[in-house]
């Protein structure tokens, strides 16, 4: 446990004073989300409709911009293979990684979403599901995209190819996800797709570590 | 070990394996032009037309044995990258690698007839129902297979993150088979496999039948080729490095 506070430390740290990382992420995620209403036409009635699956995607675009650092300058300054090495299992490692990227991408993302709601004149309704959806789903999106960003380590073309392996995955927590704020806004209860959804973070806590860490042993061979 | 298991991994190496796949490679070849023949035929001009669908049910003898192939391949893909994690067996890599492109063909051939039967039965290219969306996803997953096998220099570390790939992506298979029972679509959901056997005409289901024969005959044709492919194109390589090592 020790160990594994280590190493999440040591990456906030590292997030911290080596950049921007987290206020890149959000910018983004803000930039996608302003450029629909252009794209769309500001309508208030057509935002308020089309709002929570813009703020979904836009959302899940922008937690996979930073994937492909969670393990790449470790590659690159050989501190992986020190990880590998080390007594802590590889998988917990991997959470630990994990835990440290979603507290730098996925945590300000939800903190940026009320203001978002705002600009896109979304219901309190919309927005009271929108925060815990994506407070389960962007943890699942970390974890899978960890398990992508393993697998692409030190590959020819890193990022390109790392949203073809992710996104594809991605598409179960956006169903779920957007059909949340769908039911929410329909007057229906959301607790059918929060619990479809808490479920696929069960399963992808369970399953996501271990794919991640045969990648890196790969990786590192 | 039991006597088939002995069997397998005789034949499994990879010298044996071309012995042996220029035995079964002219039957395969000869099953597919008599079973596609056949199944035409059948297809085309014995079976009936479907008394809702007209003539344009003859769509789903090409469609319905390509989506069965897109998911047994992605199976096959799965086992045999499981079988190369474990054992780091060489052929189970070659034939995980060979298989993704068939695999993504048939995916696309479904995903391309299923299409051009939207159209006149439900009067649009495409839905956004469980069934086509799990499907497309699957094609997805073939290509980031595909490309991921060949995004590293090193021909061995591209087959290895790829296998991981493959069973990562293997929860989809059930998602697909059983999309249409979950969920509430608009694919009809399948009237092979009920609790009160095939519901299909014998009239239908003999040609669909041997559709599925001729696109498995097929499946293990192409897949004998390229892996007997493989092989030699890793022959080459240890001697032109044996060459040039002087």
């Amino acid at each position: 446990m020790t160990r594994f506070l280590a190493v999440v430390r040591r990456d906030l740290r590292l997030a911290w004073r080596q950049g921007l990382d987290s206020v890149m992420v959000v910018a983004f995620f803000v930039l996608a989300v302003v450029l629909f209403p252009f794209g769309v036409g500001p309508e208030p009635n057509i935002l308020a409709r089309v709002g929570t699956g813009i703020v979904w995607v836009a959302a899940l675009l922008a937690s996979m911009l930073a994937l492909e650092r969670v393990f790449q300058t470790d590659y690159e300054d050989g501190s992986l293979e020190l990880l590998t090495l080390s007594p802590m299992p590889l998988e917990l490692a991997v959470l630990a990684k994990v835990c440290a990227h979603w507290l730098t991408t996925g945590l300000p993302l939800i903190a940026a979403t009320p203001l978002l709601a705002v600009l896109l004149n979304l219901e309190w309704e919309a927005l009271a599901v929108l925060v815990p959806t994506l407070g389960i789903a962007t943890p699942t999106m970390s974890l899978v995209g960890a398990v992508g960003a393993a697998l692409a380590l030190g590959s020819r073309r890193g990022g390109i190819l790392l949203s073809l392996l992710v996104l594809p995955l991605y598409v179960p927590v956006l169903i779920f996800g957007a059909g949340a704020a769908e039911a929410a806004l329909g007057g229906f209860s959301a607790r059918p797709q929060l619990l479809v959804l808490a479920g696929l973070f069960c399963a992808a806590l369970a399953l996501c570590p271990w794919a991640a860490a045969t990648g890196l042993r790969q990786a590192v061979d | 070990m039991d006597a088939a298991g002995k069997m397998f991994l005789k034949h499994a190496n990879p010298q044996r394996f071309l012995g042996l796949s220029a035995v079964v490679l002219p039957w395969a070849a000869g099953a597919t032009v008599v079973l596609v023949t056949a199944g035409v035929y059948l297809a085309l001009f014995a079976s009936p037309p479907d008394y809702q669908q007209g003539e344009t049910v003859r769509i789903m003898y090409v469609h319905v044995p390509a989506a069965w192939m897109a998911m047994f391949c992605y199976s096959i893909m799965a086992a045999a990258s499981a079988a190369m994690l474990t054992w780091k067996h060489p052929l189970a890599a070659m034939v995980a690698k060979c298989t993704a492109p068939i695999g993504a063909s048939f995916t696309f051939l479904a995903l391309l007839t299923g299409s051009l039967w939207g159209k006149p039965m439900w009067d649009a290219w495409w839905v956004w129902d469980a069934r086509l969306t799990s499907v497309l996803v699957l094609l997805f997953l073939y290509l980031g297979y595909i490309a991921l096998h060949n995004a590293f220099d090193d021909p061995g570390r591209g087959s290895r993150a790829a296998s991981v790939l493959a069973l990562v992506g293997f929860v989809n298979v059930p998602i697909i088979k059983f999309s249409v029972d979950w969920w509430n679509t608009l694919h009809q959901p399948s009237s092979m496999v009920t609790a009160e056997g095939p519901a299909i005409h014998a009239s239908m289901l003999a040609p669909l039948l041997v559709m599925a024969g001729a696109y498995t005959a097929y499946y293990v044709w192409v897949l004998l080729l390229r892996v007997r492919g493989e092989i030699i194109a890793v022959k080459i390589r240890a001697l032109q490095m044996r060459q040039a090592g002087g």
